[in-house]
Parts: structure tokens; C-alpha cells; sequence
């Protein structure tokens, strides 16, 4: 009976490897007791949505031990005796700070994903009653970890497939190969999100930035489909690194009509104006970073909790439907969904793209000074005062 | 508890929202179907806009 079930959940296992490597590591619940199916599948989401210092594909038990089966990253760490390099894989797969490595006169464990370093004197890490290391504090970590490495990955992607397209350009008009992708969507980017949105005269400046920042984002977004288990632009610290690069452009670009309708809004009661002023400068210093950092973030990873709870419904719905009932249920269900996932990749690139164009249009937006008077030689709001006041 | 209904107010605030962006949109691409592409545009920042705003919400929620 033992071995029927096992090979069922290998032929299982083999299934989900075909479909997805990011259902891997869903382990057995009934050889480690108290877990329950619903929690591992918890856990491994959770940590499947959290960076990590190793590429982790899947994991096995064969003869009574877990084998897991990835590939280390390098751990660079800035600890109380000054940089320490080692390789991630003297950790064996541990995330419970259990297995202790000492380098550079300093010891280290490995806490949810979290280097920690051993105070003087400990040998082993000791928790409070809230599960937080007592002994241990963190490091200055500028480990290469999985997204550190996937956006390495993808800037190296980019940079030569750019770089050989721009090349043929020199050579003939017409790319070939690749760059005939290529070619429609950086014309869309151009046609579609830069020049209507920042308008005819100062488009071309912000264009390489614009495109630089959508094909990362896709590139990305695409590349935490695959199975290798990325979730770069479901990081909180990368999405918001591309928030503050578009908050740097657009306050650094922002002309003088740009200040003058933030700090001074013309055409509003004198009374009005300084409240106007609070609103204004907490929409572009905190509101359109932000908006931006969190759509970006909670869309992806909110993608990638579905696809993986909809793949995960083969284990939990496993005795009630049985095996070939929840596999096909799962299968079905997280196929569409990845489709959707597919577009929702290139929507939110698009997205993103499109609202830091409009926001660096708004700041360099040059407005007809001659603006219309009323009656009683008040100047009257034109169109693009009042759109502002809305985004 | 409370973050959990909130959550749900958030979501059928949104869904509300949503609906009418929508709604209106194909209205107006009924009207004047020479529009579309830029109802279109509009009406995908606005969703955006608003969807910035309910995973804000909902994060902050959270």
C-alpha cells in the first residue's frame, strides 16, 4: 500500500515537474506528522514569494531523507569582522538557523530566508516564545540572492539584445532575427506611451527611459512564469526602486509651471491655495510612488499566490475529489489562470510605463500663459489644470 | 476580523468602480466607435488608478 501511494505521488509530482516547477517541495504531509497538507502549502508560498539565497527547484525523500535539488548563490555580508563571502550552499538547505557556518571569525545562521549573525560567545541561535532569534542580529546583507540574480540576468538579457538590434540599425533599416519582435513594441512604446502622454517636444528625453523600464518589467513579469521560481517584480524593495527612479525624473524635470501649479496653484482663492499646496506636493513626493510601487507588487505577487493555491488544490482536494478529479480540477484552473497571468504581465508593464509617462508629462507640460480672463479679469482654469488636480 | 471586512468593502468599493469604467467606456465606444483607442487608453489609467488605490488599501489593511 505504501509503495502504491508513493508511486502515485511520484507520478504526481512528475505531472506537476511537466506543468510547473513551482509546485515542487510540496512535500508529504503524513511522513512529518502534525503538518497538514493546508499548512505546507501555506508555507511554501510564503516562501516562494519571499527572496531567497538559493535557487531551490524541487525536493525529494528517497530512503528516508530529504534530498533538494537547485543551486547555490554566493552570500556577501558586511558582519562585525568586515566582509565575509561564502556560498550558499554551507547552509544545506536550512532556514531554521539549525546549521551554523563559521567564516571570518564570525558565525552565521540562516533565519526565513534571513542571514543572522551569532553574538560573541553563542554557539547555537535561541528563540523567544515569538519565534525571534534572541542571540542573533542581522547583517548588512549584499548577498546575489534569487531576484538580485534574476535582475542580473535580465539587464544582461536586455543589453545584448538591444545593444544587436541598435547595431543592425547602423548597418540597414530592417532588423533581422530577433530585433523584428523588438522593433513593434519600442515603436509602440515611442507612439503609444511616450508621445501622446508627454507630448511632441520633450518625448525623445524620456524615452529611453520609458523603454528601459517597460521591457524589465515584462521581461520580468514573464520571467516569474517560468518555472525557475523568480518573483523579482513581486519584490517590494525592486518595484519600489522603480517608483523612486520615476519620482527622481519627474521632480528633476519638473519646469517651472510644474512648482509654480504644486506650491501656488494660480487661479484659486489665495485662501485655497496653501491647502491645495499640502495635497499637491503629498500626491507627487507620496501618493504616485507609492500607487505605483504597491500596483506593481500586489499584482504580481497576488498573481503568483493564485497560480500557486490553484496548483496546490491537487493536494488539498486530493481526498475529497480524488487524485485524477483535483490533478485535472488544478490543471485546468491554473492553466487559464497563467494565460491570464500572461497578459496581466504585459499589462502592468504597460501600466507602469504608461503612468510614469504621464506623470513626467504633467511636471514638463508647458502651459499657455495667456491664459482666458473672465469678466472680472480672473484668470479661468484651463484643461490641464484641472486633470492635474485629478491624478 | 475587522481587516477581513474591511477587505471585503474594499473589494466591492472596487468591483463597483470598476463596473462603471467599464460600463461607461463601452458606452462611449457604442457612441463613437471612432474613439475607442483612446477610451480605451483612458479607461485602462483610470482602472489602473483605482486599483493602485484598492491594493493600497488592501495592503495597508492587511
Amino acid at each position: 500500500m505504501m509503495q502504491v501511494s508513493n508511486t502515485i505521488k511520484t507520478l504526481l509530482q512528475l505531472l506537476i515537474l511537466c506543468f510547473s516547477l513551482q509546485s515542487f517541495a510540496l512535500s508529504d504531509s503524513e511522513k512529518e506528522g502534525t503538518v497538514t497538507t493546508k499548512a505546507e502549502v501555506d508555507a511554501y508560498i510564503q516562501h516562494h514569494i519571499k527572496d531567497a539565497h538559493d535557487f531551490h527547484l524541487f525536493s525529494y525523500t528517497s530512503n528516508g531523507e530529504r534530498k533538494h535539488v537547485g543551486f547555490p548563490l554566493p552570500v556577501i555580508v558586511w558582519s562585525s569582522n568586515g566582509l565575509t563571502t561564502f556560498m550558499s550552499s554551507a547552509f544545506h538547505h536550512d532556514d531554521d538557523g539549525k546549521v551554523v557556518v563559521e567564516r571570518n571569525g564570525s558565525s552565521f545562521v540562516k533565519l526565513h530566508s534571513k542571514i543572522y549573525e551569532l553574538n560573541a560567545g553563542a554557539s547555537q541561535v535561541e528563540f523567544d516564545e515569538t519565534h525571534h532569534a534572541t542571540n542573533a542580529h542581522k547583517v548588512l546583507d549584499f548577498s546575489i540572492t534569487k531576484s538580485v540574480m534574476g535582475i542580473l540576468l535580465v539587464g544582461l538579457f536586455m543589453l545584448m539584445v538591444f545593444s544587436s538590434l541598435a547595431r543592425q540599425y547602423a548597418n540597414k533599416k530592417v532588423p533581422t532575427g530577433f530585433g523584428r519582435v523588438l522593433e513593434p513594441l519600442v515603436i509602440y512604446v515611442r507612439d503609444e506611451i511616450a508621445l501622446p502622454n508627454i507630448g511632441e517636444k520633450k518625448y525623445r528625453k524620456f524615452t529611453g527611459y520609458l523603454l528601459t523600464v517597460f521591457f524589465f518589467i515584462w521581461i520580468l513579469n514573464l520571467l516569474g512564469l517560468t518555472p525557475f521560481g523568480f518573483n523579482v517584480t513581486g519584490q517590494l524593495a525592486v518595484t519600489a526602486a522603480l517608483a523612486i527612479f520615476t519620482l527622481i525624473i519627474y521632480t528633476v524635470s519638473g519646469n517651472k509651471d510644474y512648482w509654480m501649479h504644486m506650491l501656488w496653484m494660480p487661479g484659486v482663492p489665495v485662501l485655497i491655495r496653501p491647502v491645495l499646496a499640502i495635497i499637491e506636493l503629498a500626491g507627487a513626493f507620496i501618493i504616485k510612488p507609492f500607487s505605483l510601487l504597491v500596483r506593481l507588487f500586489a499584482n504580481i505577487s497576488a498573481g503568483h499566490i493564485v497560480v500557486m493555491s490553484l496548483i496546490a488544490i491537487m493536494f488539498t482536494l486530493k481526498d475529497s475529489l480524488g487524485v485524477v478529479g483535483a490533478t485535472g480540477l488544478s490543471l485546468v484552473l491554473s492553466f487559464f489562470i497563467t494565460l491570464i497571468e500572461v497578459l496581466v504581465a504585459f499589462l502592468q508593464a504597460y501600466i507602469f510605463t504608461m503612468l510614469s509617462a504621464l506623470f513626467i508629462g504633467m511636471a514638463v507640460a508647458e502651459h499657455d500663459h495667456e491664459h482666458e480672463h473672465d469678466s472680472h479679469g480672473h484668470e479661468l482654469q484651463d484643461a490641464e489644470d484641472v486633470r492635474g488636480d485629478f491624478i | 476580523m475587522y481587516n477581513l471586512i474591511g477587505a471585503g468593502l474594499i473589494v466591492i468599493g472596487a468591483g463597483i468602480g470598476l463596473g462603471q469604467i467599464g460600463g461607461k467606456a463601452m458606452e462611449g465606444i457604442a457612441r463613437q466607435p471612432e474613439a475607442t483607442g483612446k477610451i480605451q487608453t483612458a479607461m485602462i489609467i483610470i482602472a489602473a488608478l483605482l486599483e493602485g488605490l484598492a491594493f493600497g488599501a488592501l495592503f495597508l489593511g492587511k
